[in-house]
């Protein structure tokens, strides 16, 4: 509970504690040595790579215009991106407990910083693996960027809103804090990134499209290889599922946050 | 001013809900130095982190009016993993201070020397206490919430405690919890005594320590 601010000084406040606990945890998270901070984009751009390398000799001929090398960096980035957030997010209350001792510093805050990092170094890898593949010839420039910002912000807000949902639940439950794994496995092959809603049967592709992460992907690859192959992403409906998975992680969060103590 | 209203903290157990504070009301005005006395596992704990604001509770109201410190008690607030210097600036940065206008005194008064460059778990008990004080010190606070803070370094920083808490903040407001409190004679002008989740408020520190020892527990 904090004193009543202005609506101004609430949010410099929140970013001020958000931007400290994050400096905090990369300190605390990778040390001064080596490389240091730096992991946070060294991962997962080695991930990616390591993804890229595999798809393209299993799929050398995929049955598509696009070469797999774009697939595979678009749809690998995207998992990457909500499942290292959400992953890593989801034990953010309980070491952190003693950060809590300071007033200005809430749950959601501990939260929001490690969303925070993991978005930064998801975005990062993204971007410098775009660039080098693009400039090597490997894949072709993005045709729009727009629809490329679109969706990963989408995508990273999706990240967002899932951390919070799955970080009060771990808190409630043992079972809810471990199941994130296993389901986060079974999402990967339905969540658009290693297909695209075009090459499915259309009977199929509606259903693909009940699911948010995949207009996600499919905005991502308008953005990328323009109308090479027909995309169904919908900005507006991923928005409003982002909105509902956020009141609720919100509301969960808030439910949690008054039962957490801080620890000395 | 802060002030608790019919604060009541139901913490659940395996043999159902377990009431450490039952309508507890408090106020403490600017300036003002208020000692709680209390036995072990009478709600002092509790109490203090819901006046610090790190602990909800259950039923009943929080008025906060004032800047209040964390708990300044042994060791607390410091993170073990980082250095001493890094815990600074952590500390400036989440109250919105610059932490270089501040470095010179924490150097002086911790007494770490070259040790403020290294991780908090090297330290001794007695030089996280100092380091935890002097931080706590660095942040300008009106009202100060001690928690048996007696246990900290050796009589020469405890003097330099005392000067700096009671002497160069004697303006500031304070609320002093205890389960002995010869500080609280020495440095309050009331009293209160948690006994059972209740408390008691008296007027002057005498009569709350009579009834304290009239009432063993």
């Amino acid at each position: 509970m904090r004193a009543a601010l202005s609506p101004w000084e609430g949010i410099r406040t929140e970013c001020r504690v958000i931007s400290a606990l994050m400096l905090r945890e990369t300190i605390t998270r990778y040390g001064r040595h080596d490389v240091g901070v730096l992991w946070l984009l060294f991962e997962p751009m080695l991930f990616t790579t390591g993804v890229i390398a595999l798809w393209d000799l299993v799929f050398p001929h995929a049955p598509t215009s696009i070469p797999m090398v774009g697939i595979a960096i678009t749809g690998y980035s995207c998992i990457l991106l909500w499942r290292n957030t959400v992953g890593h997010s989801t034990h953010s209350i309980r070491p952190n407990t003693a950060l809590l001792y300071h007033r200005p510093v809430r749950p959601i805050d501990c939260l929001l910083a490690r969303v925070g990092l993991e978005v930064i170094g998801a975005t990062a890898s993204f971007a410098i693996l775009t660039f080098f593949f693009a400039f090597i010839e490997v894949i072709p420039w993005p045709e729009d960027l727009m629809p490329v910002i679109v969706g990963w912000l989408l995508m990273c807000w999706w990240a967002m809103a899932m951390a919070m949902i799955l970080c009060s639940a771990a808190e409630r439950s043992e079972f809810a804090g471990r199941i994130w794994n296993i389901v986060s496995y079974l999402l990967m092959p339905v969540s658009g990134a290693a297909y695209m809603v075009y090459w499915l049967p259309p009977s199929y592709r509606e259903w693909a499209l009940l699911i948010p992460m995949v207009h996600g992907t499919e905005l991502i690859r308008l953005g990328f290889f323009g109308n090479t192959v027909p995309t169904f992403g919908n900005p507006y409906y991923f928005a409003c599922s982002n909105l509902v998975a956020t009141l609720l992680g919100l509301a969960m969060m808030r439910d949690i946050s008054s039962k957490v103590q801080a620890s000395w | 001013m802060v002030a608790v209203e019919d604060v009541t903290k139901v913490y659940p157990t395996r043999d159902g809900p377990h009431t450490v504070l039952d309508r507890v009301s408090l106020s403490v005005g600017f300036g003002e130095k208020v000692g709680i006395l209390g036995c072990n596992g009478s709600g002092k704990s509790t109490l203090v982190r819901i006046l610090a604001g790190v602990s909800q509770p259950t039923s009943g109201r929080v008025v906060r009016r004032m800047r209040m410190s964390w708990p300044l008690a042994l060791g607390g607030g410091v993170h073990p993993s980082l250095t001493g210097l890094d815990n600074l600036r952590f500390i400036c940065r989440i109250y919105g201070i610059d932490y270089r206008s501040k470095l010179e005194f924490v150097e002086e008064f911790s007494e770490l020397g070259r040790y403020l460059h290294e991780p908090v778990s090297t330290y001794s008990a007695g030089m996280v206490g100092r380091l935890s004080f002097a931080v706590s010190m660095a942040v300008e606070f009106d009202c100060f919430l001690i928690d048996e803070v007696t246990a900290v370094g050796d009589a020469r920083f405890h003097e330099k405690c005392r000067r700096e808490l009671f002497e160069k903040r004697g303006d500031r407001a304070m609320i002093m919890v205890s389960h002995v409190g010869s500080q609280i004679r020495e440095h309050c002008s009331r009293a209160c005594v948690l006994l059972d989740g209740r408390i008691h408020a008296f007027g002057d520190v005498e009569s709350a320590y009579s009834f304290y020892h009239g009432n063993p527990v």
